[in-house]
């Protein structure tokens, strides 16, 4: 039985589960992070908005793809991040989990915002009118409640652990919108048009239009990896202020 | 595993799956009352599928050379296709930009006694093709379009050549 625990997750899965090993490592982690989501948003921002040719019938007005389909494909990706890591609280009864899960709450919560805004600002002059109540539009709503619920689920138990476990489960119901959101434009007629950008497929638009739009989504990706990491670290200094190892690392930083 | 972390994975796999069960019902017993599909296609209101006696929305392509303005108000008369079927809709107001000949657009209104849809509002549906100003006039000079299928005009335009 402990030959086959041991060999089920690789090493650094249960490393992490130490708050003092997951504290090191995003600290080495977070400066690469922070600089490559800085550099490729802002060389992607720069290439979108300056360099990326017009649309042949939206005109300039469809730049606004460079923010609004990396922030919705964020807001789906840190859900599913979200639920799994809720998943791994429950089974394995780890406290990093439990962290990571409540550090991507509000990280989704306002990339789902984005991606419903900018969608809003872009269906006025494009489609005529700022919101209707087609499949995609609205399972995109209902994520954004969902991470709602989440937070304030969070927000009204007591005690972390109880807390934990109550948000993961709600989270995993959720985890049914995902795919839902995915394959609305498929399924049913909406005024949403089908995926820009997947991965399986050659994209509807040349060279020059989807690269700047994949440098945004990877910066976008970093972008999510440095302030989730930076929420994690601050939520493992404030569970574990009364160890050994944060006492000492105060005194060492305040002495400094 | 310890048969604990076992139980503990049976019931998050049952959570899960129990969520996928409960919604995709549910879901699918909406589409088939009231139907989630925002719109209906000349088709399916050809087949009879689309209520008759409340206001609904109709989706398709404007065909090409069927748009008639009227030249003293804002009335537009247009037919709607999807290329099996075609439905005609009438609609006095403002057109979104992006309504074109060829284009994507989705109707509300109600259909009248002649079968015309009498649009109250028209919104346009773009797809997922960009591409830049110059691509577009190439691709249109070649006669095919962002797909690379040729164009219905001059397929026609090209028929009537070679006969």
């Amino acid at each position: 039985m402990n030959m086959l625990k041991k060999q089920l997750m690789p090493k650094w899965f249960y490393q992490m589960a130490s708050p003092k090993w997951c504290y090191k490592i995003t600290g080495q982690l977070l400066p690469i992070f922070g600089c490559a989501a800085l550099g490729l948003l802002l060389l992607g921002t720069v290439w979108a908005l300056l360099f990326a040719p017009p649309d042949y019938q939206q005109g300039n007005s469809f730049r606004i793809i460079y923010i609004h389909v990396p922030s919705a494909i964020l807001a789906q990706s840190i859900y599913i991040t979200m639920a799994l890591a809720g998943a791994v609280g429950i089974i394995w009864k780890m406290k990093i989990a439990d962290m990571v899960a409540y550090a991507c709450a509000p990280i989704g919560a306002s990339m789902a915002f984005v991606a419903l805004i900018t969608g809003a600002i872009w269906g006025k002059p494009t489609w005529g009118s700022w919101w209707v109540w087609d499949a995609r539009l609205t399972s995109m709503l209902i994520l954004l409640f969902l991470y709602f619920g989440v937070m304030a689920l969070y927000a009204a138990m007591g005690k972390p652990s109880k807390a934990a476990r109550a948000t993961a489960i709600l989270s995993l119901v959720g985890l049914v919108n995902i795919p839902i959101i995915k394959y609305s434009v498929e399924w049913w007629n909406t005024l949403h048009q089908p995926a820009t950008f997947t991965l399986t497929e050659k994209p509807a638009m040349p060279v020059e239009m989807w690269l700047p739009l994949l440098v945004m989504l990877i910066g976008f990706y970093c972008f999510f990896a440095t302030s989730m990491m930076l929420r994690l670290r601050t939520e493992i200094l404030s569970r574990e202020k009364r160890t050994a190892w944060v006492k000492e690392l105060v005194t060492k930083s305040s002495v400094r | 595993m310890t048969p604990k972390r076992k139980n503990r994975l049976m019931l998050v796999l049952f959570v899960i799956f129990g969520g996928v069960t409960a919604v995709g019902l549910g879901l699918y017993a909406l589409d088939k009352g009231v139907g989630i599909s925002i719109f209906y296609s000349p088709q399916q209101i050809a087949a009879g599928e689309a209520p008759t006696d409340k206001r609904i929305r109709a989706g398709g392509m404007v065909q090409k050379g069927s748009v008639k303005r009227d030249q003293s108000s804002l009335k537009v008369e247009f037919v709607l296709t999807d290329y099996k079927q075609n439905l005609n809709v009438i609609y006095e107001g403002i057109l979104p930009d992006l309504f074109r000949e060829g284009q994507g657009i989705v109707a509300q209104g109600q259909l009248d006694s002649e079968g015309v849809f009498r649009a109250v509002e028209v919104l346009a549906k773009h797809d997922e093709k960009y591409m830049p100003p110059e691509v577009a006039e190439a691709l249109e000079k070649a006669g095919v379009d962002a797909s690379g299928e040729q164009l219905e005009s001059n397929a026609n335009y090209q028929l009537e050549v070679s006969q």
